[in-house]
C-alpha cells in the first residue's frame, strides 16, 4: 500500500496508506483529508479536486490528460506541477508522493 | 445520547455525514435511508453505470467500510416515517425512535410517474437508483427498441447509451423541442441534431397516452401513432421529497423552505438537495436545484452550522451532462440572459454560448469547451469585452485580468 502524503495549505500534514488503483482523489475522500472538493466525482467535469504535486514526483504521476489541462488552465491558483487529483491513479511508483493542497478550489 | 441524524441516504446525506467528521464531531451520527445501498452518486446511472463503464463500487460515494470505520451508523432500508419537533426524535418504519439532537432532511426527490392506460405493464421503467438501472440494464440485454419519454438530460442521455448499445432509440417530447425547459432553441437544435445524426429518432410536440402489449409493454400509443417498443424509459421531471416535513409542520413550498445557513422553520432542523428551496445570494432569489453541486456544497454547509457554525451557502449553480462523446458543462441560467455570445465552432462539436444580462456574464453552456466552463465560473456577474470573448483565438486569461 504506497504512502500518500496530503499537505494542507496551513502545512498540517496527512500520511494516508491508499489503495492501488484507487485515485489520489478518492483516497482524499475516503479518509476526509480536507481540501478537495471532488463535486462530480471523478469525471473531470468540475475541476474541484485541483492539487499541486511536488516536483519530485512530477513524472511519476503520469501525463497531463488534455481535457485535464484545460480544466487547469483558468484555474487563478494554477502551478506548474497542478493536477486533477481524480486523473492521477495510485500505484506503488507513487510510494512516498507528496500532494499539496490549494487554500480553494474554484 | 442525542445524535446528529440524517434522513435520507443520497448524495447531500452522504456528504454531510462526511463533513461532520470531517469538522471533527465525534458524538454519534446516524444516516437513515430507504434504500438498501450506501450512498452513492446519481449522475453516472445515466451515463457509466448504465453503460457498464462503471460498477457500482465506482458509483459508491465512499466505500460501505468508510462508515464502520468513521463510527457512522448507516440505517438502510428504513423509511423515516414522522419527525416529532417537540421531543427531538424521527419514527422509523423499523419500528424504532431515534433522538436527534440536530436532524438533516435529505429526502431528494422521485421521478413524476405518468398515469396513463398500459402504464403498469412490465418494461416500463423510471430512472433514480441503482435499482432501477439494474432492471433497466437487464432488460436493455434483450431489448431491441426503446421509446424513451422525455428530451431532457436524463432521456438523452439514456438515448445515447441505447443507441451505443445498439439499439433502436425513440424519444418522445411533449413539447416542440427537447431539453425546451432547462436550455435554449439554438441548443435544443444542436442536440436534436445531434441524436439525430446518431440515429435516434426524436418526435416532438408528441405525449404518449398509453401502451399496449400482452403481457409486457409493446407499443407506446401516441394519438394515430403507434410506437414499436419493447423497453420504455420514462423520464419527466422529479418531485421534491418534501412530505415527511411538511406533515412535522416544517414549512414548505415549492420544497422545504431553508435560509442562507440550510436551516428549516425549525431550529434544529436543516434541509439540503433536491429537496430544497433555498436562497441563492449570487444569483438573488430563490432556487430549488437538481443538482450534484448544490447537494454537496449545501450539505457542507449544513454540517457546520449543525455544529454551531456561522456558514452561509453561497455559490452559482452549475451542472454537467455527457452524451457521445460531447461534454457539456454549463453554469448559471441561459434564461437569465437578454444576449448571448458563441465561441468556438458549432459544426466542430466544441463551442460554448456565453449569455449576458446588461453586458454581464450570467451563463454559458459549454460543449467540449472546459476553458470556457471555468472562465464562466469566475466571471460570473462581470461584464467582458465581448468582442475577445467572441474570438477564441483570444486566450481566455486576458479577459479574467481585464
Amino acid at each position: 500500500m504506497p504512502l500518500i502524503k496530503f499537505i494542507e495549505h496551513d502545512g498540517t500534514a496527512h500520511d494516508i496508506q491508499a489503495n492501488n488503483g484507487d485515485s489520489i482523489m478518492i483516497t482524499a475522500i475516503n479518509n476526509l483529508v480536507p481540501g478537495i472538493d471532488a463535486d462530480c466525482g471523478g469525471e473531470c467535469s468540475c475541476a474541484t479536486c485541483h492539487v499541486i504535486v511536488d516536483s519530485a514526483w512530477t513524472e511519476k504521476a503520469r501525463t497531463l490528460g488534455e481535457n485535464e489541462n484545460a480544466m487547469l488552465d483558468l484555474n487563478p491558483d494554477r502551478e506548474v506541477n497542478s493536477r486533477l487529483s481524480c486523473q492521477i491513479e495510485v500505484s506503488d511508483d507513487l510510494d512516498g508522493i507528496i500532494i499539496n493542497l490549494p487554500e480553494f478550489q474554484y | 445520547m442525542a445524535a446528529m441524524v440524517i434522513v435520507g441516504g443520497g448524495q447531500a446525506a452522504g456528504q454531510n455525514v462526511a463533513s461532520l467528521r470531517q469538522a471533527g464531531y465525534e458524538g454519534e451520527i446516524v444516516l437513515i435511508g430507504d434504500e438498501s445501498h450506501p450512498p452513492y452518486q446519481r449522475p453516472p446511472l445515466s451515463k457509466q453505470y448504465l453503460s457498464g463503464e462503471h460498477g457500482v463500487e465506482r458509483v459508491h460515494l465512499r466505500p460501505p467500510t468508510f462508515y464502520q470505520d468513521k463510527n457512522i451508523d448507516l440505517k438502510l432500508g428504513v423509511t423515516v416515517t414522522d419527525i416529532d419537533t417537540q421531543s427531538h426524535q424521527v419514527k422509523c418504519s423499523s419500528g424504532e425512535n431515534i433522538e436527534y439532537e440536530k436532524l438533516l432532511i435529505a429526502t431528494g426527490s422521485r421521478p413524476r410517474i405518468l398515469n396513463a392506460p398500459g402504464s403498469e405493464l412490465p418494461g416500463i421503467f423510471y430512472l433514480r437508483t441503482i435499482d432501477d438501472v439494474d432492471r433497466i440494464r437487464e432488460a436493455m440485454s434483450s431489448a431491441r427498441s426503446v421509446c424513451i419519454l422525455g428530451g431532457g438530460y436524463i432521456g438523452l442521455e439514456v438515448a445515447s447509451v441505447a443507441i451505443t448499445s445498439g439499439l433502436n432509440v425513440t424519444v418522445l417530447e411533449m413539447e416542440d423541442r427537447i431539453l425546451q425547459r432547462v436550455t435554449t432553441p439554438e441548443m435544443s437544435n444542436f442536440y436534436h441534431e445531434l441524436h439525430s445524426a446518431h440515429g435516434v429518432n426524436i418526435l416532438t410536440n408528441t405525449a404518449a397516452q398509453g401502451f399496449s402489449g400482452d403481457g409486457k409493454v409493446e407499443q407506446v400509443l401516441c394519438g394515430e401513432q403507434r410506437i414499436k417498443a419493447d423497453l420504455v424509459i420514462i423520464g419527466i421531471g422529479i418531485i421534491p421529497n418534501v412530505e415527511l416535513a411538511d406533515a412535522a409542520g416544517i414549512y414548505c413550498e415549492n420544497g422545504i423552505v431553508v435560509d442562507d445557513h440550510c436551516q428549516t422553520s425549525e431550529a434544529d432542523i436543516f434541509a439540503a438537495g433536491d429537496c430544497s428551496n433555498h436562497p441563492n445570494p449570487i444569483l438573488q432569489r430563490r432556487l430549488r436545484l437538481e443538482s450534484v453541486p448544490n447537494a454537496m456544497e449545501q450539505a457542507r454547509v449544513a454540517a457546520a452550522n449543525m455544529l454551531g457554525g456561522n456558514t452561509t451557502y453561497s455559490s452559482i449553480p452549475w451542472f454537467w451532462s455527457d452524451q457521445y462523446d460531447l461534454k457539456l458543462q454549463m453554469v448559471g441560467f441561459s434564461s437569465d440572459g437578454d444576449a448571448q455570445i458563441v465561441r468556438g465552432d458549432k459544426s466542430a462539436n466544441q463551442f460554448a454560448v456565453f449569455y449576458l444580462k446588461d453586458g454581464a456574464v450570467v451563463a454559458v453552456d459549454a460543449v467540449n469547451s472546459p476553458r470556457e466552463f471555468m472562465v464562466c465560473k469566475q466571471l460570473y456577474g462581470q461584464t467582458v469585452d465581448q468582442a475577445q470573448l467572441q474570438d477564441s483565438n483570444v486566450d481566455l486569461k486576458t479577459l479574467l485580468h481585464a
